[in-house]
């Protein structure tokens, strides 16, 4: 009890959202770590250049730039950038590179002497994969068992920023769920910033891709939801 | 020019600047689009663009660490930078130069993050005029935060020259080529820890220990211009909550 006290009556040296760089002292005290941040003895210290955040007693930094990391169970869009006998290198906008093997593509082996990989996946094409294992000491394997996951046989791809994807998504995809809802469009948001839009026609698919590069463009401002549902309205009319 | 005196009797430099005085210091960040981050600094006459890739897959594979990241800095003068023409083959000081931002720069970087990567930093220096590395390293900083790579700190730096007999901050080329001693230091402002610090020609005990003191007042008016410049940069996105 007096502990849980504790947590509390030590204030944080910064305001919510508060513009934070490398270095700034964030916070002293009992409090958790979370991402972007970095314990030395009491205190702790952002580590980017980013938005100050307190979710209960973790103290964490929103990025504003920044370049994607695999995790576990993450959802990615690749393009393919290597063919192998039995495997394929993605790029997946990471500074690690993707490992996509024929088992885990096809759910049967491949045989190499009567088959080409080539013809199931040629440079170029892109994939929906999931992130399988990924421990930085070797490059992430992926997966596309799955729903959803797989060849990407039509619609658009847009890459953008990474430190975007969770406002493209919004708060419980509140945000992505306008996009599909306005735009009558099948949209995927991979975590690496790669999103894929698939709509009836070409044009349907350029109106998300505009709405999803103002959202870029705005991610760090409030209002953003209502602003993309006029930006439909507008589209409409 | 060899007999004007640098320092006049009531304590201005030649250029008009007071003993602890610095030039005048202007960072801007993210001009760059093909760099991951980028930052540009006039820095009195200095001027010094700085771009960041990565981190990004190490090539080739065989210099790639596996358990932290790789730091390469290239810093380079530009043929027109200097009043005679700078050869553009590299030349020694740039190689060592080189490997003193480097090393400057890798304690307030997180490596352990991204092992088997690299992260290249390069330092073109398109004008210079004395306090180059200093320069570059505050530059390179602001560049890495840019790219948004992990770092402890950033990293400041200033150099402090004995001129005439006398301690002076921010040394000019002049100051630098007609002075007694040159004493570059770095410093992770709010950890308080040195990355870096030479000292070219002759300085008594007490004089380091007054140069060191200064240096760090000088590294903490940098910072100051860092913050303001990263603030600068991306308050833009960030600050925008009057709006609702």
């Amino acid at each position: 009890m007096l502990r849980n006290c504790e947590v509390f009556s030590i204030p944080t040296k910064i305001e919510p959202r508060q513009l934070v760089v490398p270095g700034t002292l964030l916070a002293e005290g009992k409090y958790n770590v979370g991402f972007n941040a970095y314990r030395e003895g009491e205190m702790v210290y952002s580590s980017v250049v980013g938005l100050a955040d307190l979710r209960n007693d973790t103290v964490s930094v929103i990025p504003l730039r920044g370049c994607y990391i695999p995790y576990v169970e993450d959802v990615v869009i690749g393009e393919v950038k290597e063919v192998n006998p039995t495997m394929w290198a993605l790029d997946i906008l990471s500074p690690y590179e993707g490992i996509l093997f024929a088992k885990e593509f096809l759910s049967k082996p491949l045989n190499t002497l009567k088959e080409d990989a080539r013809s199931y996946l040629d440079i170029g094409e892109m994939v929906i994969a999931k992130v399988l294992s990924f421990d930085r000491t070797r490059n992430p394997s992926l997966t596309t068992r799955g729903d959803g996951l797989g060849k990407i046989q039509r619609g658009t791809v847009i890459t953008v920023d990474f430190t975007r994807v969770p406002r493209i998504i919004g708060k419980k995809g509140s945000m992505i769920n306008i996009l599909k809802k306005e735009s009558n469009c099948q949209i995927f948001v991979g975590q690496n910033g790669r999103i894929w839009i698939s709509g009836k026609t070409r044009d349907e698919e350029a109106v998300v891709a505009d709405a999803i590069r103002k959202i870029e463009a705005e991610a760090h401002t409030s209002g953003l939801t209502d602003r993309i549902q006029e930006y439909f309205a507008k589209r409409r009319a | 020019m060899k007999n004007e005196k640098l320092i006049s009797d009531d304590g201005i430099r030649f250029d008009g600047r007071k003993i602890e005085e610095l030039r005048p210091i202007k960072f801007s960040l993210g001009m760059l689009k093909n760099a991951d981050g980028s930052a540009f600094v006039e820095w009195g006459k200095n001027k010094i663009l700085v771009g960041v890739m990565g981190p990004r897959e190490a090539h080739p594979k065989h210099l790639a660490l596996a358990d932290r990241c790789r730091i390469e800095v290239l810093y380079r003068m530009a043929t027109f930078s200097v009043g005679e023409r700078k050869s553009p083959a590299p030349a020694r000081r740039e190689h060592e130069l080189s490997k003193v931002i480097k090393e400057a720069l890798e304690p307030a970087i997180f490596v352990e993050m991204y092992p088997r990567t690299t992260i290249d930093i390069y330092v073109e220096v398109l004008q210079a005029d004395g306090s180059t590395r200093c320069a570059g390293i505050s530059a390179a900083a602001l560049a890495l935060a840019d790219a948004g790579i992990p770092m402890r700190d950033l990293v400041s730096s200033i150099a402090i020259g004995k001129v005439e007999g006398q301690l002076v901050v921010d040394v000019k080329d002049e100051e630098d080529k007609q002075g007694d001693s040159d004493m570059p230091l770095a410093i992770m402002p709010s950890k308080n820890a040195v990355t870096l610090l030479q000292m070219d020609g002759l300085l008594t005990h007490e004089e380091f220990i007054r140069s060191l003191e200064m240096a760090k007042k000088g590294c903490m008016e940098v910072y100051q211009r860092q913050k303001e410049a990263l603030q600068e940069h991306f308050q833009k996105s960030a600050n925008n909550d009057e709006e609702t």
